[in-house]
């Protein structure tokens, strides 16, 4: 037999399509970690007493931490006195519309199919874009504004609505979470705040595009999600990065907290750079992500398609405390070269009649290792709590692994919990089939890939589905051949 | 339209095919015959363009190029079909999505639009009547879970779908019952005109009551032993391979 996996391999050697870097006039501080750069950071700012202070503690919290060691994944020591934890774009005056914003910043959203302009406002969805630290635009403000719809930066949210910011600011997350929430919760330059107020449903899709600019500097952005009573809102993130060498980290927290009735849809389409074909660069993104059912027949889905990244470390969760309440996972992962992931989610079931749902669909080629981790607890009141989990993989090669590590912890009796995983593997003889029948390798492998994740992907905001299933395809071009 | 010399093909460095020779025109259906294992789907495999099959010597010509230099896809967008043996299930590709993507790549290869959602769907009613398939079959996965015969059927289906100029079916007939057996064979049927050819491999002379044809090889240990009409069928069915392969082997010791 000739290079039996050859034909897979080639399909799904990619090129990186957003690595290029923006020449733009960047506001830098001086790497390194310290009390005097938090102080930095919160003046740069320009942040109430209340907030820095929040900070400092954070700060003092995460110095008694040690880095996890327990995710499936490896990678040299990180130095945390090496990274950049403020770069903006300058000038950094706020703001009013996008026309204002720099022509160079709008070219390159142009260039990263994100157009700010007419496009988004023709399909009718608002976004929030942060570069590097900074909260660069928001469209749509006023328009939303006027239903009492409030969608803006954390940094704004902190000016304006500091009474919302102080009340639900580390409520989910709190800041001694973990490692990475806690370093999060120190130096944290920006992301974006929603609040929907009760009984509105968001007219639109609300959506933050992250892009790292600046070579050295870390990503650390918080977002805070409030649905009122009975309020819905969609909402969606994209994030890309330059091509480069060195390893850069993102260590992101996002906060979702949904009263009664309310309910909020998370998309995450997930871009980061992966590093090249032999593993050399890519994003670190370890991420804590969480919502709270907090009122009774609330709901949280989380939906992401996870392509990029170097290595990924998630598990976007949601806590069941509200009776009724709902709570859902839809992942794809995809894996290349020398790409590691280790996402899943976690459902943690309080109230009575509680439901969760977990689809987690990973997918590993070249040398890439997929893990999916998670746990379903329910806790000793969550009578009658439902969950059903369901993670299949699907491997592209024999040189690339995929695990399942799920953790099912019941103290209720009426509690059902149940758990279906399955592998399975692009073979040849599916690729010789389909090219029999005209359908050449590449092109088979993004049918078969598609077909695999369609559950997810139909979760997705319409809007968003195109552009993912585009992600999928590319990412895994030069995966066969 | 396909020209077969002196072909000789490895899997794993043992020689499976030892020089076949073939010749097929424009119209013309061939059967082969043969004992198991003795090369009739590597030969089909082959022809295809299974990477797994290194071809050691030979050379052949479909429809005036040199079809061993062109790609596996290249070969099916030719006009080169193969209604496979042991058809291959693919999770989450639905049949009809599946066939669509078939269609539309032969279709740009040759220069053609892709067909339109309403072109598409009636080409496929007019194709479900023929072979006689259920509909609820061409929205599932393709092959997945599918009967023995619903999976032959599907072939025929896909065969007539993609009107090749060479049609290479390998045991199509095998597993199936009275009904779809007279099913399949007519849909192979109609798709005999003067420019298209049939290549059937099977074991069995009641399908070729059905399909009558041109030309009947008995492909024994690699090689073509003997070539005639369809009476060689009827004379095979009748006494086994025994009396070919006997004198083959017989010449072989010698
Ligand atoms: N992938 C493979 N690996 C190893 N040996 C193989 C492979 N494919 C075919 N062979 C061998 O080649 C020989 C011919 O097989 P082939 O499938 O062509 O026979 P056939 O004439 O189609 O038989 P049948 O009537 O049973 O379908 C057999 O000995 C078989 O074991
Ligand atoms: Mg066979």
């Amino acid at each position: 037999m000739k290079e039996k996996s050859g034909t897979l391999e080639q399909a799904v050697l990619n090129e990186y399509k957003y690595g290029f870097v923006t020449d733009i006039d960047t506001d830098v501080i001086a790497k390194g970690l310290s009390e005097d750069t938090i102080r930095l950071i919160s003046n740069k700012k320009n942040e109430p007493e209340w907030m820095l202070d929040w900070r400092l503690k954070a700060y003092n919290h995460w110095l008694k931490l040690v880095e996890p060691k327990w995710p499936n994944v490896k990678y040299p020591p990180i130095n945390y006195q090496d990274i950049i934890y403020y770069a903006a774009p300058k000038p950094k005056k706020q703001l009013n519309s996008l026309d204002e914003a720099d022509p160079e910043l709008l070219a390159t959203f142009d260039k990263l199919g994100i157009s700010l302009n007419e496009q988004r406002r023709l399909t009718g969805v608002a976004v929030d874009v942060v570069m590097d630290s900074v909260s660069i635009a928001t469209s749509f403000k006023k328009q939303l504004s006027e239903i009492g719809v409030i969608f803006c930066s954390i940094s704004e949210a902190i000016q304006e609505h500091p009474e919302l910011v102080k009340k639900y600011l580390g409520s989910v997350v709190p800041m001694t979470d973990n490692y990475f929430a806690a370093l999060n919760s120190a130096v944290f330059t920006d992301g974006s705040f929603c609040f929907i107020p009760k009984g509105v449903r968001c007219p639109m899709e609300l959506s933050t595009y992250f892009r790292i600019n600046t070579e050295n500097a870390g990503q650390f952005e918080r977002t805070l999600i409030i649905a009122e009573e009975e309020s819905y809102v969609s909402y969606l993130e994209g994030c890309t990065a330059p091509l480069r060498d060195e390893n850069q980290l993102h260590a992101a927290v996002v906060e979702l907290v949904a009263h009664t009735k309310a309910e909020i849809k998370y998309s995450t389409v997930q871009n980061w750079y992966p590093g090249d074909k032999n593993g050399l660069g890519g994003i670190y993104n370890f991420v804590t992500k969480r919502g709270m059912c907090k009122g009774d027949h609330s709901k949280i889905s989380w939906t992401q398609v996870e392509t990029g990244s170097a290595i990924t470390w998630k598990y976007p969760s949601v806590i069941l405390k509200g009776d009724h309440s709902i709570g859902e996972f839809y992942s794809v992962a995809f894996t290349n070269n020398y790409q590691q992931a280790d996402t899943g989610t976690k459902m943690i079931h309080l109230g009575k009649n509680t439901r969760s749902r977990i689809v987690s669909k990973g997918i590993s080629a070249g040398h890439s290792q997929n893990s999916y981790r998670g746990l379903v607890r329910a806790g000793k009141q969550a009578t009658n709590a439902r969950n059903y989990s369901q993670c299949d993989s699907l491997l592209l090669g024999d040189k690339c692994g995929a695990h399942t590590f799920p953790y099912i912890e019941v103290k209720n009796k009426t509690a059902i919990v149940e758990h279906e995983a399955t592998t399975s593997k692009i073979g040849e003889d599916q690729l010789f089939y389909c090219r029999q029948r005209g359908i050449d390798a590449e092109t088979a492998v993004a049918l078969i890939v598609n077909g695999f994740a369609k559950e997810v992907m139909n979760q997705l905001p319409m809007e968003f589905a195109v552009e993912a299933q585009k992600l999928l395809a590319v990412s895994m071009e030069g995966s066969v051949g | 339209m396909l020209s077969v010399k002196n072909i000789h093909a490895n899997i794993d460095g043992r020689e499976i095919l030892k020089g076949i020779n073939l010749d097929i025109k424009p119209g013309e259906v061939h059967a082969i015959m043969g004992p198991n294992g003795s090369g009739k789907s590597t030969l089909a495999s082959v022809l295809a363009g299974r990477d797994e099959y290194e071809v050691t010597e030979g050379n052949v010509s479909f429809l005036g190029k040199d079809l061993l230099g062109l790609s596996t896809e290249d070969r099916a967008r030719e006009g080169l079909f193969l209604a496979f043996q042991y058809p291959v299930e693919i999770p989450g590709v639905s049949t009809t999505n599946f066939i669509k993507a078939a269609v539309n790549e032969k279709r740009k290869y040759l220069g053609q639009e892709p067909l339109d959602a309403v072109s598409f769907l009636k080409m496929m009613k007019e194709k479900m009547a023929l072979v006689e398939i259920d509909q609820r079959l061409l929205s599932r996965s393709i092959n997945e879970g599918f009967s023995g015969g619903e999976k032959k059927r599907n072939e025929v289906f896909q065969m007539a779908m993609l009107e090749p100029k060479l049609a290479i079916m390998d045991e199509t007939d095998s597993g199936l019952d009275i009904d779809a057996l007279r099913i399949v064979a007519k849909g192979i049927n109609k798709l005999r005109n003067p420019d298209r050819a049939v290549l059937l491999i099977t074991h069995y002379q009641r399908l070729l009551d059905y399909i009558q044809p041109d030309y009947v090889h008995v492909l024994y240990n690699g090689r073509i032993v003997k070539s005639g009409t369809k009476e060689l069928a009827l004379e095979l069915e009748e006494k086994g391979y025994d009396f070919i392969t006997d004198e083959v082997d017989l010449t072989a010791d010698q």
